[in-house]
């Protein structure tokens, strides 16, 4: 369950709320579930709400990790010259 | 060529039950209203019903009703969709339209300057297809027994010489080409209902399409099945023609085209662009050898520009029509149970 | 979309393919349940199954709200909307569930009870604003992700003096379900059931953390991967996931370390654990009652919550009697071992809560899952 998207945040206003951007959609959102956000920020949406922010590190360290895991393979179909 | 008129009525007061009592008020709202917009000779020539001249070759006949919240969205409003849908339908059957006819159905207590809005609207769009809405009926319904506005549009057109286009023409091996983006319509409707309000540029896709199939069967003749994917989406209508043809249907979802915003606002409101409806593009399933030309020929036009072949006609029992997904995976796209609604999971 | 695309890449898809290809051990089966239906969801939706080695099985699990919500507490929404005249506001996941007799809130809807579908809560706040006169009811399902923004509307509505908001609870919490479903004889004593791992939830986790699930880990030795819901997470998850099992480890790790941390995020914890307590027990539908499984508004906030608010008959709700969605939700089987799929129960008709929603495991395969069904018919008929 639990469908969320993350979206970057554009505009803040002091009353917890915030307006988010996904590609050219806007939708305004509240943000009375996270601290500390700034503009430029990306969140995780759900249902109307900022639940996390969203890591932009850990995300490219989890893409690093899904590119490498295939390295090996192609690795192994050099040295058989692909034959697997 | 899909302008929205700025046109602002000052018309004030509101429909009420003497408007659909046959006597001078309803005279004047058709006079006043209806005519004054809507204007053309055999329109004029003030009979219940229009004296047509008989055209040559296959008629075709198509008649539908158009009710929709909001009346008025981004990209259109009720009395244009009532134009291009019926068009439309008339067009898919490789026709080209000739009259159209149109029945109003009001609430007591519409707004008259917005019934003139929508007049407004229907006549542009019908001027601007260059197809004249020759007859039309108005009826009042008491305040709660409809929803503001019903329009009811029926089109009748004729096929050129030597176009069979039919949907148990569908045969394995066809290619399936698709006229531009899917989604606009839906997501455009969706942006302005209550509870679901988002900001977004996206307009509906509404247009007729008649002149894009005209410039198509003059390329290809040959065309098998012609559709546009409204209600249900782009997985709606292939269903349809698999499920009555006895084929398949392979498509590949890279080559799909969906506006960024239109995938953006699926995702935040947990949509698939596939079951969102559209109300300008068309889907044509034609042989192979057909497809280079009339994809060049559809991208020539202003309503088909971003088209693109987007899968191949199957031989299959089970008449499923299956995608292989963006990651290389393989789904089925199944029909849509009811209406599409957001969801949160 | 950032952060969407990269995890939906063609290419790195085969990159992880490849990989899980490589290190699934061919003479063992890895049975890997997914707890969340956005995972059954990204499974389906991408044809994830269909880029697995064939000894590689999803086992699809409960974590569907629409789907374990028992058939009474939807019969008391509509008696809710229907005998006391409120405006009772839901996600649109819930519109089209079946209670007993069919009568779903669509249902309801058309024979006249003001049922509205609302995104957010902050959507039903504005409803009861602007509805002074009338009872508005949010009817709150959902996971620990659905329940902070409930306690948001709540906490904003005592703020503002809404006095005609309020709130039917039917949040349920997570680990009590995975905890209920290893200790099921089914997995535990008769070892007909046989998970090997789970891929544990993303959006909970994102608000609870992943410390939650490393008691079932020791406890039961099975590996949890908290994984993303994009395509991508869901396969480097899986791969996770294969690695613990043929190393014989049984640990607790992150793959969506975007967004979830071991703690989670606490001023939502904190929030959530000032309006809402424990209830000793709640029925699942399918797993039955479960002990300390779902919350309920905290006698603080007792004018906020519907169940004081509007008295409720007792009631005699029924199931569809030989409907197999209690085994399917607790992995002893497959949507296709249940008479009714596909035949009474479909998505244009359903009759289990399995086939309702669109991440339930019976919708889910219906929908897209069929493909494989017509390989395997194809290679068996090739074979003969």
């Amino acid at each position: 369950m639990c469908l969320a998207i993350p979206a970057k945040v554009t505009e803040l206003s002091g009353d917890d709320m915030a307006v988010v951007a996904l590609e050219g959609v806007k939708k305004k959102i509240s943000t009375a579930l996270v601290e500390d956000l700034e503009v430029g920020d990306y969140v995780l949406v759900h249902v109307g709400y900022a639940l996390h922010k969203v890591s932009p590190e850990e995300a490219a360290r989890t893409l690093k990790m899904m590119a490498e895991a295939g390295v090996l393979q192609e690795e192994l179909e050099e040295i058989t010259g692909g034959a697997q | 060529m899909n302008a929205i008129d700025t046109t602002v009525s000052r018309r004030k007061g509101t429909i009420d039950m003497a408007h659909g009592g046959g006597g001078r008020a309803m005279a004047e709202l058709i006079t006043g209203l209806f005519q004054k917009h809507l204007g053309n000779p055999i329109l004029a020539q003030g009979n219940d019903a229009a004296l047509l001249d008989t055209p040559t070759g296959r008629l075709v006949m198509s008649t539908d009703g158009h009710v929709i919240s909001p009346i008025f969205f981004p990209g259109g409003d009720i009395g244009s969709l009532s134009v291009h849908g019926t068009l439309n339908d008339v067009a898919m059957a490789g026709a080209k339209p000739l009259y159209l006819t149109a029945g109003f159905i009001l609430e007591e207590g519409y707004p008259l300057a917005d019934l003139e809005r929508i007049v407004v609207s229907m006549a542009h769009a019908a001027r601007e297809a260059s197809v004249p809405i020759v007859t039309g009926d108005t009826k009042v319904v008491e305040k709660g027994k409809g929803d503001g506005v019903f329009i009811t549009t029926t089109g009748l057109g004729v096929v050129p010489e030597g176009v069979h286009v039919s949907i148990e023409r569908a045969q394995p091996g066809q290619a399936i080409l698709l006229s531009g983006s899917i989604g606009d319509h839906g997501v455009a409707i969706l942006s302005k209902r209550e509870n679901l309000e988002f900001e977004t540029e996206i307009r509906s896709d509404s247009a007729a399409l008649h002149t894009l199939v005209a410039d198509m069967v003059a390329t290809a003749p040959g065309i098998a099945v012609l559709r546009d994917p409204t209600r249900g989406g782009l997985a709606a209508t292939l269903n349809e023609i698999a499920r009555a043809a006895k084929v398949g249907m392979h498509l590949d979802e890279a080559a799909i085209p969906v506006k960024p915003d239109v995938a953006a606002a699926c995702e935040l409101l947990g949509l698939d662009p596939l079951y969102v409806a559209n109300e300008g593009k068309l889907i044509c399933l034609c042989e192979p050898e057909d497809a280079e030309p009339l994809l060049a020929a559809m991208k020539a036009h202003p309503f088909g520009k971003d088209a693109a072949r987007i899968g191949t006609v199957t031989d299959d029992a089970a008449h499923l029509v299956e995608m292989e997904t963006g990651i290389g995976g393989l789904r089925v796209v199944d029909w849509l149970s009811g209406e599409q609604l957001p969801r949160i999971c | 979309m950032k952060y969407v695309a990269e995890y939906r890449d063609k290419d790195l898809a085969k990159s992880v393919a490849s990989a899980i290809q490589r290190e699934a051990k061919p003479g063992r089966t890895y049975n890997i349940m997914e707890f969340c239906g956005g995972h059954t969801h990204a499974i389906f939706r991408y044809g994830v199954q269909n880029l697995m080695p064939e000894n590689v099985h999803f086992v699809h699990g409960p974590g569907c709200p629409v789907c374990v919500l028992p058939v009474r507490r939807l019969d008391d929404a509509v008696e809710i909307a229907e005998r006391h005249n409120v405006i009772l506001c839901t996600y649109g996941d819930m519109m089209r569930v079946p209670g007993t007799k069919q009568r779903s809130l669509i249902r309801a809807k058309a024979d006249g009870a003001d049922i509205r579908m609302v995104y957010s809560t902050l959507d039903a706040l504005k409803i009861a604003r602007d509805n002074p006169e009338r009872e508005v009811v949010f009817f709150a399902i959902g996971f620990e992700t659905t329940t902070p923004p409930t306690a948001v509307a709540i906490k904003q509505a005592e703020e503002e003096g809404l006095k005609n908001f309020s709130v039917f609870c039917n949040h349920v919490l997570t680990p009590s379900a995975i905890g209920h479903i290893l200790q099921s004889p089914e997995v535990r004593e008769l070892g007909t059931v046989q998970i090997d791992g789970f891929l544990g939830p993303s959006h909970v986790s994102s608000v609870i953390g992943f410390e939650p699930y490393e008691y079932f880990a020791e406890e039961f030795q099975k590996p949890v991967v908290i994984a993303g819901f994009e395509p991508l997470d869901v396969m480097q998850s899986t791969l996770m996931l294969i690695r613990q099992i043929n190393e014989g480890r049984h640990e607790v790790e992150n793959e969506y370390t975007r967004v979830v941390t071991r703690e989670g995020n606490l001023k939502a914890q904190a929030l959530v654990s000032d309006i809402f307590e424990l209830r000793t027990s709640f029925e699942w539908r399918g797993l039955g009652p479960v002990p300390y499984s779902a919350l309920q508004i905290r006698e603080n906030y007792a004018d906020f919550d519907a169940e004081r608010r509007f008295e409720v008959s007792p009631k005699q709700s029924r199931e569809v009697k030989s409907c197999e969605c209690p085994a399917i939700l607790r992995g002893v089987k497959k949507p296709t071992d249940c008479k009714l799929f596909g035949t009474v129960c479909t998505p244009d008709n359903p009759m289990g809560s399995c086939m309702v929603s669109s991440e339930g495991a019976c919708a889910a395969y219906w929908t897209y899952g069929r493909y494989r069904d017509k390989t395997a018919r194809q290679q068996k008929e090739a074979a003969a």
